[in-house]
């Protein structure tokens, strides 16, 4: 049986003592052993930002990517080994930022992967300046004054144009987020995990009590059913003093993989690879 | 009267018209036709950026010869629009034919040594039909021109409308006859090109994009990811379209930088990954690009150049991209940049780049331009047998289970390290976008930077010395050198041809196939032993020129750049080579 500690590297994480991102690493490595996957069945690819320096901190085949574009490179692998299970991790900066384009796509797609985003509202190793998903008024270095622009809320986004697992976490609850872990991972298609990881560094307004304060748990909530899309759509919608989370939607959906006829049988890269006869293609060129 | 000059054994036509007319598909014909009769051809098409209207031309070369250039001369003019005889009559020599719809274009004014044959076009085609036939029509009147015999044009109409159904095969197999009998009644005399049927020959009609990436396919691709762009697109659509049979994942994806991280995500797990593009969407590509090189992953990118900057003149050629490719990225690392000659060398190189993508752990950029990717030449059935599928130092299972310690970026002689994959039992590691150590641990220790650095670089040394020397064409002895790279092969070459005896036994031609790394020592023997030089680039900055310089110290002063979108013409070479 694994546990979290076979997931363990030998370096030790270089985050901040009491960082957002300490129980994510925690909670998908505990989903990781709880799941009995092998470390190197899993191939993990990170984005670029202090969720990145995950990278060095989880034992997988891991792939630190560039800043925004871990998606992209999740789905490629995918699409090439349909057995390994596949998880992309970034920012909010870096999904939401650079790399929001990737994101729709990637729904669209519904690749079985695995996408959590560290999601803090600030942008923390290049030192505090404001993120996609701070709210309008977030005073940042880049906003001394306060940013004029309206958060990204990914989860309405992600709804809205058809995501198969829709889910937000929070790192005040690693046994919640674990579970949630779980639950996507097992998704067959795309499945977002969108995490509130508090920066207690640069963020001073986003911080662990203003989570507890305002978060509701989805599962505890009365007549809430993850499998109705209107009541998801709703519930993603609800920000200020009350902030929904947990599991908002889930829907079996055609996957990719599962939809190519080429990529049926064994995995592309486990096939032999074999000097084609090209007597057929030619023929049309005669 | 009719005009006529000396008979010669080949053949410029070319149609023109509106994109819509159908100028595409007749000149790609008209080229199958003489290639079935035996006969060598290269296409050249001139379109703008648009899809309906503008002027749009197709000129096929036929030869006797091999024939891998065009002429600005053209013997046969077929024109659907009064444009086309506006823009081309300079192009016109003595002799040559203007096969013209006459019910649609009045009042030609006459040119002294050119012939007019004037044909109801229109008329026949509606006959046939329906009036988009005009270009069928017209494809007959040229083989009744020609004295061609017809059987292999049916053939040709056959096999190029047999998917749309029978009725449209019949119409055009009308359309082709009524042409034929129209202008056989109309013009009886000789016309200069002399073209009798030949012995079969077991050539292929193929552009370089196709050509580039059937080499590929054969040689185990497995995974493209793409995104259109002309001048690359037809790779793109060939690769979709034969996806699902030969087994190789195609993902259209969002944009190019979506394109290369999927790329480099199965190439990390094991796939054969390739992707075509053009100088715009490279730029997209440009930070995954080091991000390959520094994950030492393998990976093939073609880039079909076209003049930019930026959008450019999107559907013209150039050789402006060479510079780019040696640079993209920040900071340093091995690439090797290929740049075929020709369509045949575009088979070879599609093949030949994935296995050195694989040996050398590192990104293998194919320089095509427009001129190659989108011309149809005839060329020698491509054969597989010589390919061979090499992955280089990619570890199995079984050797993965025999090692104590896998480190996937270990110090080596050759700067090359064992790779595993994905999914192998002992064989974890962090493919790091940050500087890494041996195991892939991000490390910013200065040792540790300056031995990986040179690691990657010992890759390209390694290669260097085991690359194909450049190829000397001509008398090796000779002291005049002509220095080219990718597509102005082909135009030099056939020029070359054209000299008499004693100016061809006084030049050699070095080409470039292998522009990165560069074969310092030989470029820098041959043109130290040189009394002239010419370089022939398609670009206004001499790129190869500038590359030469830097790695060889050696400065060619004597160029032929040429930039304005279009290729060169054999004419303008023959001129150059005849100064020399």
């Amino acid at each position: 049986m694994l546990t979290d500690k076979d997931f363990l590297t030998k370096q030790k994480p270089t985050w901040c003592p009491g960082c957002g991102n300490h129980a994510i690493w925690i909670a998908m490595r505990q989903a990781l052993a709880e799941l009995n996957l092998d470390p190197h069945k899993v191939l993990i690819v990170y984005g670029v930002g202090c969720s990145g320096n995950d990278t060095n901190f989880i034992k997988t085949y891991a792939w630190h990517s560039l800043h925004g574009r871990a998606l992209p490179t999740a789905i490629g692998a995918k699409l090439a080994n349909k057995d390994l299970t596949v998880i992309a991790m970034g920012g909010d900066g870096d999904g939401y930022g650079e790399g929001l384009g990737h994101f729709l796509h990637a729904v669209r797609g519904n690749v079985n992967v695995t996408y959590v985003v560290h999601d803090n509202k600030v942008y923390g190793l290049t030192t505090g300046q404001t993120a996609p998903t701070s709210d309008r008024g977030f005073k940042s270095k880049s906003t001394p004054e306060g940013t004029l622009d309206t958060a990204v809320n990914p989860i309405a986004l992600s709804l809205a144009q058809g995501a198969s697992f829709v889910a937000r976490g929070f790192s005040g609850q690693a046994e919640h987020l674990k579970n949630i872990f779980k639950a996507a991972i097992l998704h067959q298609g795309f499945s977002l995990v969108d995490v509130f990881q508090p920066c207690v560094t640069f963020n001073k307004i986003n911080t662990f009590k203003w989570f507890f304060d305002k978060l509701y748990n989805l599962d505890e909530k009365k007549d809430f059913s993850k499998n109705n899309f209107q009541q998801a759509l709703e519930q993603s919608m609800i920000w200020g003093d009350k902030i929904p989370y947990g599991i908002f939607y889930q829907e079996q959906k055609p996957e990719y993989v599962a939809s190519t006829p080429q990529l049926q049988g064994l995995a592309l890269v486990k096939r032999s690879m074999k000097v084609r006869d090209i007597t057929k293609l030619i023929y049309e060129f005669k | 009267m009719y005009y006529f000059m000396q008979a010669k054994q080949n053949l410029s036509w070319k149609i023109g018209g509106e994109a819509g007319f159908g100028i595409k598909s007749a000149g790609m014909m008209l080229a199958k036709i003489f290639m079935k009769t035996g006969y060598e051809t290269f296409d050249y098409t001139e379109y703008p950026s648009l899809i309906r209207g503008g002027h749009n031309t197709y000129q096929v070369m036929v030869d006797d010869l091999e024939v891998n250039s065009v002429t600005k001369g053209v013997d046969i003019l077929v024109a659907l629009n009064k444009e086309t005889i506006d823009l081309h009559r300079a192009e016109l020599t003595v002799g040559s034919m203007v096969i013209y719809d006459k019910d649609k274009i009045s009042n030609i004014r006459a040119i002294e040594g050119i012939n007019f044959l004037p044909l109801g076009l229109t008329t026949l085609a509606k006959q046939a039909g329906s009036e988009l036939m005009r270009n069928v029509v017209a494809l007959g009147a040229t083989l009744a021109v020609l004295e061609q015999p017809r059987n292999f044009a049916d053939q040709v109409v056959r096999e190029t409308f047999g998917p749309k159904g029978r009725e449209v095969t019949k119409n055009n197999l009308q359309a082709l006859l009524l042409g034929y009998q129209e202008a056989k009644k109309v013009y009886q005399e000789k016309f200069k090109c002399f073209l009798p049927p030949k012995q079969k020959n077991n050539n292929i009609l193929i552009a370089a994009n196709e050509a580039l990436a059937l080499g590929a396919v054969a040689n185990g691709l497995n995974f493209y990811a793409g995104y259109p762009m002309t001048p690359s697109s037809s790779i793109l659509q060939y690769i979709a379209g034969i996806a699902e049979k030969v087994g190789i994942v195609f993902k259209h994806a969002e944009d190019e930088i979506s394109v290369i991280n999927m790329c480099l995500g199965a190439a990390h797990v094991g796939a054969r990954a390739m992707t075509a593009t053009s100088g715009g969407g490279f730029a997209l590509m440009t930070e995954a690009l080091g991000l390959a090189g520094i994950t030492e992953t393998p990976l093939v990118i073609v880039d079909s150049q076209r003049p930019g900057p930026a959008t450019g003149l999107p559907t013209w050629t150039e050789q402006g991209d060479l510079q780019f490719m040696l640079h993209a990225a920040p900071g340093d690392f091995p690439r090797i940049i290929m740049a075929p000659g020709d369509t045949s060398e575009a088979f070879c190189m599609g093949a030949e780049a994935l296995n050195l993508a694989e040996i050398y752990q590192t990104p293998v950029i194919i320089l095509l331009d427009k001129f190659l990717s989108e011309g149809l030449s005839t060329v020698p059935e491509f054969s597989t047998q010589g390919l061979k599928i090499k992955r280089g130092k990619l570890l199995s299972q079984e050797q993965l289970n025999k090692l104590s310690k896998f480190e996937r970026y270990k110090l080596t002689a050759d700067g090359i390290s064992a790779r595993a994959l994905p999914g192998m039992k002992n064989g974890l590691f962090i493919a790091n976008s940050d500087e890494h150590d041996s195991g892939g641990y991000s490390s910013e220790s200065a040792q540790n930077r300056q031995q990986q650095v040179d690691k990657r670089a010992a890759k390209l040394q390694s290669f260097a010395k085991v690359m194909p020397e450049p190829i000397i064409y001509g008398n090796p002895k000779a002291k005049k050198t002509v220095v080219v790279w990718g597509s102005t092969k082909g135009p030099v070459l056939d020029a070359y041809l054209l000299l008499s005896k004693k100016q061809q036994s006084n030049i050699k031609i070095l080409q470039l196939q292998y522009v990165w790394p560069l074969a310092t020592n030989f470029v820098s023997n041959v043109l130290c032993h040189s009394k002239q030089i010419l370089l022939i680039e398609n670009n206004s900055n001499a790129q190869l020129g500038q590359l030469i310089a830097q790695e060889t110290g050696i400065i060619i002063k004597n160029k032929l750049l040429k930039y304005d979108g279009r290729p060169f013409f054999r004419e303008e070479i023959i001129k150059a080579l005849s100064k020399l």
